[in-house]
């Protein structure tokens, strides 16, 4: 293959698309089931109840699954920078790379230390420092996701700032780490992993109740979560607005490209649906609702909205990416509300754990949390381009000088087989503890894990598939 | 925010943190890619249980080090980073995949009966392969690399020579050698005799190493033979291969007797002296033979914004960390708990 047709940058940028959106995923399920875990165990812990005993030990298996899966993933990200992005190391380092420490400080040994003992110490240790691991893994996954959606709002937001030949120096480091996107990121987005996690714990406690096996451990899943989401959708939908208020006063290209939006003016429509034309500027077959465009961004009639012709076409995201994974996340939060909706009535009508086809509709909607999260990082990161450091540095002087596009093709292709052989088998193996739910006697489970044996678990697992 | 006097160096401050970073990542993950590539070895599936349970608890936070060694060089040395990293672009790659397989398998070797040979390959060839990688790098640092400005300028490939791959055949033995001293600690009976025999064979591939490694890097590198070589150096550091050879010494007596701590401490000071001696040759080169640690060191704020809580926050980690090792200390068997 000839070299020239292999493109460093764009192999690169491929690249992290592929690590990153694979990893999210894991974060997206362990943030929301980290925090669950510790409120099963401070269940069982205060009342004693055995099911929330059994329902904690059956989310934990999952979980240490899915963790596990999220480390490795995750040890692969910050190496990228360095493989990948040398040249955005060399100019940010000295205000990014703290808030990418203090989250290894703070969190990864918190969450490592504590997670052994979750996992494999409940006969080991005192009933209450078990409780106390569970709350220091969920706490370790929250440190976690400040520091790195820190780091992430300033790449969008930068300020506290000053720049000397071309490389940033820190001024300020309460403005660096609370920087002006910075808390809506972040509320947006652990209320986002909440919400992930609630509907595959919906979706699962539905299924557990569908097969009546594990009726009990099923019904005080799906009640309990239920009843949080009904707080958190709602919420995220006015974290959600705040956040974009925020986004058309720090980058209003970015806007600008979710609502597709070329011309600046004000009393601006809405298009609920078009296809952008980024060449030609403007959309096509574009389904508009008058002012409302103004009136949801702005929150005024006469709000005005920037065009994306304000700015120069080589600073434009891409316009059609941005735009329609924008509307892919607003249309799952929609359904998501949907769900909870017919949940309350169902509810009220004492019919919330029989009726069949709401059971069923739950467990099409458990994957619902993931495509809004993946779909809201597409249109969060894709609307930052051209920019990783919004308005200062560009992706294209961000990359690694001495990569080759065969060595990047090389190293993607790695990427590729081994994400495709890991994913798949972790996916079949959660789905595989589902099915053999809850265990019955979940102490001795406990120590079935803390030993690892052999024979037992085969046992086990020759049972289930006697079923 | 205000920080510290500005006048304050805090350069070695951090050569000492980052140092004991990668000191602490080397022996702890070392000892268990050593015990993942030993795993490999294990007669047969009882084996193989018992060699994976010794280390299943602690792993995960084993690995954190690397975590923090690489984002720790980022936030003290990042131009080193920015130039070194990319300059080992494939042993990264290579580590990085097979930190992967040998991850997972953890649990997926349990959990994935039908593919359970597929998870135990994964395992050991996973640790290996990360081992050697590792190795790479470092005859790929202790080589050096092509620098112009504030970038690396080689090829993706210049890490692939007959010097790094003797040092990843070296570090495959190094770790073995490690991951041998703890199931020695975390067995016994026939398991703990398999360890030590085990040892032996690596005990010797590691002294092999060193001398090989030791003649080598001074007639590679002028620099270095000077260093060493040129009076009054020689008498300072002449204590360095006599403390190599006295520790080998008590590292085969002991791997021949019932004593169950030294194997796993002689292999501990085995590598602290080999770092050591890697240290005298490189000083105070963090990208080697271009820029010096204060050269390539962070804005000065950065290094204190970072090293406040650091120099908080690791005895902390220390704290909890040897309290999660504390909770699964003794022997582990395979049928702890479950009876």
């Amino acid at each position: 293959m000839n070299e020239m047709d292999l493109d460093p940058l764009l192999l690169s940028r491929l690249q992290f698309v592929w690590v990153i959106a694979w990893h999210i995923l894991l974060p997206a399920l362990t943030v929301g089931l980290a925090s669950y875990i510790a409120v099963l165990e401070g269940m069982h812990f205060a009342t004693g109840r055995d099911v929330y005993l059994r329902a904690s030990t059956f989310w934990i298996k999952i979980f240490s699954v899915s963790f596990g899966m999220g480390v490795v993933s995750g040890i692969v990200m910050p190496f990228q920078f360095g493989t990948n992005w040398s040249r955005f190391s060399d100019v940010t380092a000295n205000i990014i790379s703290p808030l990418l420490a203090y989250e290894g400080l703070t969190a990864f040994f918190l969450e490592a230390a504590f997670l052994g003992v979750l996992l494999f110490g409940r006969n080991l240790v005192p009933r209450w420092a078990h409780f106390v691991a569970a709350l220091m893994v969920a706490f370790g996954t929250l440190l976690s996701s400040f520091w790195i959606l820190s780091t992430n709002s300033w790449m969008q937001t930068p300020v506290g700032y000053e720049l000397i030949d071309g490389r940033f120096f820190p001024k300020d480091w309460w403005q660096i780490v609370f920087n002006p996107s910075f808390p809506y990121r972040l509320a947006h987005t652990v209320v986002a992993f909440y919400i992930t996690t609630g509907f595959v714990v919906v979706g699962v406690a539905a299924y557990l109740i569908r097969g009546r096996r594990f009726v009990e451990e099923g019904r005080v899943m799906l009640s309990m979560t239920l009843w949080l989401l009904s707080v958190l959708v709602p919420l995220q939908i006015l974290i959600g607005d705040e956040h974009g208020l925020n986004t058309l006063k720090y980058q209003p290209a970015k806007l600008a490209a979710i609502e597709a939006h070329w011309d600046t003016g004000r009393r601006v429509p809405l298009t609920l649906f078009a296809i952008p034309d980024q060449t030609n500027e403007t959309n096509h077959y574009s389904l508009d609702v008058p002012v409302l465009g103004s009136l949801l961004l702005t929150h005024d009639a006469d709000g005005e909205i920037k065009g994306l012709k304000e700015w120069p076409a080589d600073q434009r995201p891409p316009v059609a990416i941005t735009f329609f994974a924008f509307r892919i996340m607003v249309g799952v939060g929609t359904i998501m509300l949907a769900i909870l909706a017919l949940s309350w009535w169902l509810r009220f009508r004492n019919r919330l754990y029989t009726a069949n086809w709401f059971l069923r509709s739950c467990e099409f909607a458990a994957p619902l949390g993931f495509i809004a999260v993946l779909a809201g990082w597409t249109t969060t990161e894709v609307g930052r381009q051209p920019w990783t450091v919004y308005g200062l540095l560009q992706t294209v002087d961000s990359v690694s000088p001495s990569l080759t596009g065969t060595d990047v093709v090389i190293s993607l292709l790695g990427y590729i087989a081994a994400y495709l052989i890991m994913f798949p088998a972790g996916f079949i193996i959660m789905a595989r503890i589902v099915k053999n739910g809850p265990s019955a006697s979940p102490a001795a489970d406990a120590m079935v894990e803390g030993g690892r044996p052999q024979a037992p678990v085969r046992a086990l697992s020759r049972q289930t598939e006697g079923r | 925010m205000t920080m510290t006097p500005l006048a304050l160096d805090l350069v070695p401050v951090w050569t000492v943190i980052l140092g004991l970073g990668v000191c602490f990542y080397v022996i702890l993950d070392g000892f268990d890619l050593g015990v993942g590539i030993l795993y490999g070895f294990a007669p047969d599936t009882p084996a193989r249980n018992l060699v994976m349970n010794s280390i299943a608890p602690i792993w995960d936070g084993n690995e954190t080090w690397l975590v923090l060694g690489g984002i720790g060089l980022l936030a003290a040395f990042p131009l080193a980073f920015a130039i070194i990293i990319p300059a080992i672009y494939f042993p990264i790659l290579i580590m990085l995949l097979a930190l992967v397989f040998r991850g997972v398998a953890f649990e997926f070797r349990l959990r994935d009966a039908e593919h359970k040979t597929f998870w135990d390959y994964g395992f050991c060839y996973g640790s290996a392969l990360a081992t050697f990688a590792q190795g790479m790098v470092l005859g790929a640092f202790i080589q050096g690399f092509e620098v112009q400005g504030r970038h690396f300028t080689g090829s993706s490939w210049d890490f692939f020579t007959p010097f790094s791959i003797l040092t990843g055949v070296a570090l495959l033995f190094g770790y073995s050698l490690l991951g041998a001293g703890w199931l020695i600690l975390k067995t016994e009976g026939e398991q703990q005799e398999w360890a030590r025999s085990l040892g032996r064979w690596c005990l010797g591939g590691v002294v092999l190493a060193i001398g090989i490694v030791s003649i080598w890097t001074p007639v590679m590198n002028e620099n270095i033979a000077n260093r060493w070589f040129s009076w009054p150096n020689i008498a300072f550091f002449s204590p360095v291969p006599v403390i190599t050879a006295l520790l080998t010494f008590a590292a085969w007596r002991s791997l021949n007797r019932r004593t169950e701590i030294a194997p796993f401490a002689s292999a501990v000071g085995l590598f602290l002296i080999a770092y050591l001696g890697i240290a005298i040759s490189l000083w105070p080169m963090i990208v080697p033979y271009h820029y010096s640690l204060w050269e390539a060191a962070s804005a000065q704020s950065t290094q204190a914004f970072l090293a406040i809580g650091t120099l908080f926050l690791l005895p902390v980690i220390l704290m909890y960390t040897a309290w999660s090792y504390w909770v699964f200390r003794g022997k582990v068997r395979a049928e702890i708990g479950y009876h």
